[in-house]
């Protein structure tokens, strides 16, 4: 299926879960921040959130310095 | 009390604002003292370390402030600029429990934390439990790198992030003073953009 990540058609498996994006895509779980439609879908719920066709994900991963 | 350069309007709109700075290191000490020396009426700052000597090379404490806690010194630094702030300090360290109490009532928080595991948090936090709130962070802003690969992004409805999203403080050369403020004018002024109501970065 194809998703819209930070404003890009990328393809992943049918199934794929938020925390598989994260994989997928090569970042650490505890960097990052993700917003699906509009809705922040936080770590705990990242397991158990099936992504669907066609949603908007913002993926946000962090790096250290401040 | 100074004048502001504002236009009323905008300083009254400034005066009335409550602006969260989470982490008073490089980052926050800088964006806390911008938003003061801009106007802002109400800050909240947040830290749980003590300035070192080694802070000095980005952070804005003196010699004076070694061995004092962020939170106090910083304190001071920002009553000297303004005297009338309504200032709220919190000498301890931000959890996903305590994030949203701590900056309850702020207009905007600014995540200027250094570890990415603590901004991935608070962010998270503070947009999925608190409705309404705006949070501006930065991440990427290591080294002597170009000043102009620095850029504020919309990266979330609610949620800006100031910085080149890359240079890892775990790599390559050390945090600078010049391009921390470079980063930190990016976040205060992204910071008095939103409280004035304009939201493009």
């Amino acid at each position: 299926m194809i998703l819209e990540v930070n404003g890009e058609a990328t393809e992943v498996p049918e199934g794929t879960t938020a925390e598989d994006l994260v994989t997928l895509l090569g970042h650490r779980s505890d960097r990052v921040a993700i917003e699906i439609d509009g809705r922040v879908c936080p770590r705990h719920a990242r397991p158990t959130t099936a992504l669907m066709p066609g949603q908007h994900i913002e993926l946000v991963s962090f790096v250290g310095g401040g | 009390m100074r004048q502001s350069p504002l236009p009323s309007d905008c300083a009254e709109r400034l005066a009335h604002a409550r602006i969260g700075v989470a982490g008073c290191g490089g980052m926050g000490s800088h964006v806390a003292t911008a938003l003061a020396r801009t106007g802002v009426g109400g800050i909240v700052i947040v830290d749980f370390d003590t300035v070192d000597g080694s802070n000095l090379f980005r952070q804005c404490y003196t010699p004076s402030h070694v061995g004092e806690k962020k939170t106090k010194a910083l304190s001071d630094i920002l009553l000297d600029i303004e005297p009338d702030l309504e200032l709220e300090a919190f000498d301890g360290e931000i959890t996903a429990e305590n994030a949203c109490r701590v900056f309850s009532g702020c207009d905007v928080v600014c995540e200027c934390l250094d570890r990415p595991e603590m901004k991935a948090m608070l962010v998270e936090s503070l947009l999925s439990v608190t409705p309404g709130s705006v949070v501006v962070s930065c991440s990427g802003m290591v080294g002597f790198g170009r000043s102009n690969s620095i850029s504020t992004n919309k990266r979330m409805s609610r949620l800006y992030v100031c910085g080149d999203e890359e240079s890892d403080a775990s790599e390559g050369p050390g945090l600078t003073a010049a391009r921390v403020m470079v980063c930190a004018g990016h976040v205060a002024n992204m910071a008095i953009r939103l409280v004035l109501g304009y939201d493009k970065p």
